[in-house]
């Protein structure tokens, strides 16, 4: 089942004001963003000097998501490594589970730019692809 | 992709690229749109896409493709384009040197050492990485010292660990990177450990590299010892002092197999050298002018060579303009003309292109010395614009154009970025 949207373990209830702090990614000023949220919600923002640093902050307090890249092995290709990534941003705390099942796959040469390498990844409603094509060698 | 084509060269190439990486497909790839039928490009790899084959992560091609793609996809995507223009690509060639004018001298296992005839040659060979040697970490000389890209190589392509606790010298941007793969492949990061006191990386990668795999960022610290006799066995970490020496006493210890080093790029001009272009200090590359010609004629240069890009989108469209140029100029056009000359002022370090002209728009890059935010940039005193920011991590680009510069006959003019209450015109 996906955690997509399902609040951190640690995150108290009860009406009590809950802070987090974030650097923000979307450019070099790195503004400190400061969220206020009560039972899960965001009820302010701070420290933000754009509009893309107020939502990044409620993204990553609410569903902070991450784009997926890593490998997986060939069997008679030109590399032994064929790059894949997710073709969506995953959630955050699916990256490691996810790297690991791609790890144990085996794929076999060729295979094209936009295959699908693992459909609907962990349940997360998510493919992951093939970022190039890969030949088979052949001087294998 | 990227399969070679074996097939006889031709006597009579109107442009040669050397280096079929992002910078040498565009200016190829531009070159053929700017006229030139008989373009040729030459790569010493045995497939083209230079380092982006490797950087398997997102980030790429926003302004050059209005969509964030791995390097792969960016790099395959130009190749594909390559192919559909049918461009002669010759790979696993060795460009062994040039002279403007005549060609370049190529050494290949298809063709042998043949001189191949080329009114333009554009120079698109990139940047390698600097090495221990280039900041000479004391200890012992083991196995597991390597540049981080190399790493990249071995675990993206090659499909080998490079060891199983690593330590990372340098929070540039390849380092960060790495230090996330190589969590990802579940290998034990001790830390990235920067020498300044401020990261070098983005800050996107300092948070989903670094922060989201519990790395942790030591700053204003360095590796003062790599230990070990045939293998690494481990480092000393130690402060570094706002005078910049290092308190090795101080340090600390750390146990680990391998140092990836993450310590910046030289543009590599070998051949450059070769065919003796003025060269500018500040960028390591050759001077180049608004054309993206080189101080010889017919030779044209882009991409990593000319200067260091954070962004390959931004030599893609270097490279574009490069290769229309180079296009243009073996098809009997004339280059426009420059009459006014860059010169690095107040905290900027080099400016690329070294001269544009006051009746057409250009694109002009600034590497600035320290971070400003709020800031202004200053043409002499024929202009000025306010920046958001500038960053010596990241290439500040504006736009000049004509109006910018009304009024101005041409000449020398100095570029300043200072912060914004000295930048009031009075």
């Amino acid at each position: 089942m996906s955690t997509a949207g399902s609040p951190p373990p640690d995150r108290p209830s009860g009406g009590e004001v809950e802070h987090r702090t974030y650097l923000c990614t979307g450019c070099p000023l790195g503004c400190r963003l400061e969220v206020d949220a009560v039972d899960g919600d965001v009820v302010e923002v701070r420290g933000f000097s754009c509009k893309r640093g107020d939502a990044y902050a409620r993204q990553e307090y609410t569903d902070p998501r991450r784009p997926l890249a890593t490998t997986v092995a060939v069997r008679g290709g030109r590399w032994p490594r064929l790059p894949v990534k997710s073709a969506e941003a995953l959630p955050k705390a699916l990256l490691s589970d996810v790297a690991a099942y791609l790890h144990t796959l085996h794929l076999d040469a060729p295979v094209k730019l936009g295959d699908v390498v693992a459909h609907d990844v962990l349940g997360s409603g998510i493919d992951v692809v093939a970022t190039r094509d890969l030949p088979a060698d052949l001087d294998a | 992709m990227i399969s070679d084509r074996p097939q006889d060269l031709r006597t009579d190439y109107d442009v040669t690229v050397v280096g079929g990486g992002p910078a040498g497909m565009a200016a190829a790839l531009g070159a053929r749109a700017a006229g030139a039928e008989r373009v040729l490009l030459l790569d010493r790899d045995q497939e083209a896409g230079g380092i982006l084959n490797q950087c398997i992560h997102a980030g790429f091609g926003l302004h050059w493709f209005g969509e964030e793609l791995t390097g792969p996809e960016y790099a395959q995507r130009f190749f594909e384009n390559v192919l559909e223009e049918d461009l002669d690509v010759l790979l696993g060639a060795y460009v062994l040197d040039a002279a403007a004018g005549d060609g370049v001298r190529v050494a290949s296992p298809t063709v042998g050492l043949a001189t191949v005839p080329s009114r333009a040659i554009v120079l698109a060979m990139g940047a390698r990485e600097r090495t221990r040697a280039a900041v000479r970490i004391p200890g012992s000389r083991p196995e597991g010292v390597m540049t981080a890209g190399f790493a990249q190589k071995l675990v993206n392509q090659e499909g080998y660990l490079p060891g199983r606790r690593v330590a990372i010298l340098g929070s540039g941007d390849i380092g960060l990177i790495m230090a996330r793969r190589l969590k990802l492949e579940g290998v034990d990061v001790t830390g990235v450990y920067e020498l300044q006191p401020h990261a070098n990386g983005s800050n996107r990668n300092i948070v989903q590299c670094l922060d989201d795999f519990d790395v942790p960022l030591h700053l204003a610290t360095t590796i003062a010892e790599i230990r070990g006799r045939d293998r690494v066995e481990g480092i000393r970490v130690a402060p570094v002092g706002e005078d910049g020496r290092v308190d090795v006493a101080a340090g600390d210890d750390v146990a680990c197999d391998t140092v990836l080093t993450s310590i910046g790029l030289i543009p590599e001009n070998e051949l450059s050298r070769t065919l003796r272009l003025r060269m500018d200090p500040a960028t390591g590359g050759p001077v180049v002018g608004s054309a993206m010609e080189t101080s010889r004629d017919g030779v044209f240069a882009c991409g990593n060579v000319v200067h260091v890009h954070d962004l390959v989108d931004h030599v893609s469209q270097e490279a574009d303009l490069a290769g229309r140029s180079a296009g243009a100029y073996a098809t009997g056009s004339l280059l426009p003309e420059d009459n006014v000359r860059l010169v690095p002022g107040a905290n900027v370090r080099a400016c690329v292109p070294h001269t544009i002209s006051t009746d057409r728009t250009h694109v002009v890059h600034l590497r600035v010395a320290r971070a400003m935010e709020a800031c202004t940039l200053r043409l002499g005193d024929v202009h000025e614009r306010p920046l958001r920011y500038a960053v010596p991590g990241e290439m500040t680009t504006v736009k000049v154009r004509p109006r910018a510069l009304e009024g101005f006959a041409g000449g020398t003019l100095r570029v300043d970025v200072v912060p914004r209450e000295e930048g009031v015109k009075a």
